[in-house]
């Protein structure tokens, strides 16, 4: 399960991977090249995989620190490829997609995706978003926070509950970090976006939103009643009380 | 109290006008009505003439008789040699006509002298007690002065003070040695009055069964006929309502049904027309959104490209630099249109997903206000935002920035240079944002196209912001989304302003007003 983080934590003593690879899954070859000039000339190393089908091998094969998923793709689409690589990896995953509103977003960022991005894009804004799914590896605090009845242990990137290890990934991790950094602070959405995300101006706040429901699937007894990660009626969450 | 039958007098107009059955039924009673009142004045005369007329004519030939019988007892008893008093022989004649009269139908006789009153003692006499007022003084005069036969209807009257209807006949008599006498026969009319009376009486009654016979016949066939055309009425509404459903019931085969046939047939072809345009409208729709969507990818690979020569514009010749400039900026335009006509797309499809929260309109707006500081800057105009602190309403956060920073960046646009205004303001049903520019303004003609798509005010004007021309007609369908309004009013020279209601949460949101602040 921790396969790749784990390898990133090894190589994540520094700022980034020294050259982090970026799966890039998607059938426009063209815009693939383009993806992967942008991404070389940012210093990443690009892999590709035109087919949905394909995706999970090159996965296996490639073992990227990042995978750029285009949801619309021929054999298996951009959501089924997005649950077996969640069904085996935490590694981070971008979904790229022509339709930013609608079910779609939201699906896929339920099916796993920590992230989207709507094309057109501009290259730069796909880059932050890509560093900043990878930035989250640099922390090095030894700490080990509490929210609600769950511990979250910086140092040892795991989070438990009485003494059992509740599987989560990066970028859960990172949002239950923040949370339990500032106990009884209410964050907003926004102000999640920008801590967690790496969004330096308003994002999508639907993000927030399903990665909360899913973390809480995975750290409260009962995701109806939560304990651990609390709304705030209109303002957002906060850490529940240890 | 003036005010009540005011009032009930209004209440019966409205009702005339609204109710048809109220108007058949009121016009039958009034229309039986006044048949009646003309036809039962003449039948009740036929029926009274015909009945007295059958006993004026018996009690004529019976004063005849009776008349030539008294005379010849006058005669007789005078042609006696010795005659007896007159008082005598008048009781006698008297006593005589009272047996006929009582024989023959009952009348009462009276025997009044001609001569004038207290000059001779002349007796007069009249059976059961009749007084002699009771024959009229003009009728006395005609019988006394022209010395035939009269008759009158009248007044019975006795010294007791009974009075009965009746009809009497005078006729003279010579009563030898004596002088000038007239013989009254009295026939009461007792009889005939109460047969008339009954009558009377009976087509009083039967008329008022009739009136009411014919309101309530009025009333059911109205009520046949009126209970469809409501039926009609009805599922009319109903499907101008949308339900493309709703059908009348056809019962039997009558002209009703038939109306109902029809009327369903006609809905029928309605609705299919409909589905069809629905179907049309909808592959369109899903045209645009297609087609929008189909130019992302290559757009995508252009854009990344173009960003890529743009990084590097300072390494190429001028005029390349210059046209990768130029590039960039109509991929943008490119870019902001794609994104509008998709939005408009799902605006038209009713694809739109709103996402709720609870927001303070007027942070929201110092916020807009802010992000829009540097248009302000370069437009000259300066933005204030003023009103109601802590607006809370329910609403899509990013649908409403985007009206609002479409409204700002208008009035930035058409300003002119000089202040903008963005008030909030709380109201009873909600909130109220309105964005004033004192700028070029807009005519009266403008006002009505200023949310077309692609219509612009002045084509021929330097545009700073470079618009899709959708913006406006986007923030009205954004506006309309959440069950609010997005008006323009304005006039030229005196700037224009936008005024956007929002509720103060939408219906739907599935969020409580109230729950915070």
């Amino acid at each position: 399960m921790w396969m790749t983080c784990g390898k990133s934590r090894e190589a994540g003593a520094t700022m980034l991977p020294v050259r982090p690879r970026v799966l890039v899954v998607d059938d426009d070859t063209d815009l693939a090249e383009m993806l992967g000039i942008v991404l070389r000339s940012e210093g990443m190393a690009p892999s590709f995989c035109y087919d949905g089908r394909e995706a999970l091998p090159s996965f296996r094969r490639d073992s990227p620190d990042l995978v750029l998923l285009d949801l619309m793709l021929p054999g298996l689409d951009g959501l089924a490829v997005c649950r077996q690589l969640r069904a085996e990896s935490n590694v981070p995953i971008v979904m790229l997609t022509a339709r930013g509103d609608t079910v779609d977003v939201v699906e896929g960022l339920q099916s796993g995706a920590d992230d989207y991005i709507v094309k057109p894009f501009k290259p730069k804004e796909l880059v932050a978003r890509i560093q900043a799914r990878l930035r989250r590896l640099e922390e090095t605090a030894n700490d080990v926070l509490a929210i609600g009845d769950v511990l979250v242990d910086l140092g040892a990137h795991a989070v438990t509950r009485d003494g059992r290890a509740i599987p989560v990934t990066p970028l859960e991790f990172d949002l239950l970090a923040a949370l339990a950094a500032r106990p009884g602070h209410a964050f907003s959405r926004e102000q999640l976006l920008a801590d967690v995300w790496g969004y330096r101006h308003a994002g999508d706040t639907r993000l927030v939103n399903v990665h909360v429901q899913r973390l809480r699937g995975k750290v409260e007894r009962d995701p109806e009643n939560p304990e651990v990660i609390v709304t705030v009626r209109g303002v957002g969450y906060r850490a529940g009380p240890p | 109290m003036p005010a009540k039958p005011a009032g009930l007098h209004r209440r019966l107009g409205e009702r005339w006008r609204h109710s048809l059955r109220f108007r058949v039924v009121l016009t039958t009673v009034v229309g039986s009505t006044v048949v009646i009142l003309v036809l039962v004045p003449v039948l009740l005369g036929r029926i009274t003439a015909g009945i007295l007329g059958t006993k004026e004519a018996s009690a004529l030939a019976e004063a005849t008789a009776a008349r030539s019988e008294a005379q010849r007892l006058l005669d007789a008893s005078s042609a006696q040699g010795s005659p007896a008093p007159a008082s005598r022989r008048i009781d006698a004649v008297v006593a005589a006509m009272g047996a006929r009269g009582a024989q023959a139908g009952l009348f009462e006789v009276l025997m009044l002298s001609s001569e004038p009153r207290g000059l001779s003692a002349t007796p007069e006499r009249g059976s059961n007690l009749v007084s002699e007022r009771s024959v009229p003084a003009r009728m006395r005069e005609i019988v006394a002065g022209s010395q035939r036969q009269a008759w009158t209807y009248t007044t019975i009257r006795y010294t007791d003070g009974r009075e009965v209807p009746g009809f009497v006949v005078g006729a003279p008599l010579a009563v030898p040695d004596v002088g000038p006498y007239e013989l009254y026969q009295l026939f009461p009319l007792v009889q005939e009055q109460e047969t008339l009376q009954l009558v009377r009486n009976s087509t009083v009654v039967a008329s008022a069964f009739i009136i009411l016979g014919l309101a309530l016949l009025a009333a059911a066939v109205t009520y046949w006929l009126v209970t469809p055309v409501h039926d009609a009425a009805r599922t009319a509404r109903r499907f101008s309502a949308g339900n493309l459903d709703a059908r009348m019931r056809v019962r039997g085969e009558d002209d009703l049904a038939q109306l109902a046939v029809s009327f369903n047939e006609m809905a029928g072809t309605l609705q299919a027309q409909i589905r069809d345009m629905e179907q049309m409208s909808k592959v369109q729709q899903r045209f645009v959104a297609d087609v929008s969507h189909e130019l992302r990818t290559p757009l995508t690979t252009v854009r990344m490209a173009a960003d890529l020569l743009h990084e590097k514009r300072g390494e190429l010749p001028p005029d390349d630099a210059r046209a990768v400039e130029l590039l960039q900026n109509q991929l943008n335009r490119f870019e902001a249109l794609l994104a509008d006509l998709l939005e408009t797309s799902r605006q038209d499809s009713g694809a739109v997903q709103m996402d709720y929260e609870e927001v303070d309109l007027r942070a929201l707006a110092e916020g807009v206000a802010g992000s829009l500081a540097p248009l302000a800057e370069q437009t000259g105009s300066a933005v204030t935002v003023s009103g109601d602190e802590r607006v809370q309403v329910v609403c899509d956060a990013m649908r409403v920035e985007r009206i609002l920073g479409n409204l700002l960046a208008n009035a930035l646009e058409h300003g002119e240079g000089r202040p903008v205004l963005v008030q909030v303001r709380r109201d009873a049903r909600g909130a109220e944002l309105a964005v004033t520019d004192h700028g070029i303004g807009l005519s009266e003609e403008q006002l009505a196209s200023v949310f077309t798509r692609f219509w612009r005010a002045d084509p021929s004007r330097v545009r700073r912001i470079g618009g899709t021309g959708l913006g406006l007609s986007i923030a009205l369908g954004d506006a309309r989304a959440h069950g609010g309004s997005l008006t323009a009013a304005g006039a030229p020279g005196h700037g224009a302003t936008f005024t956007l209601r929002l509720p103060r949460a939408p219906r739907g949101s599935g969020v409580l007003p109230g729950a915070v602040g």
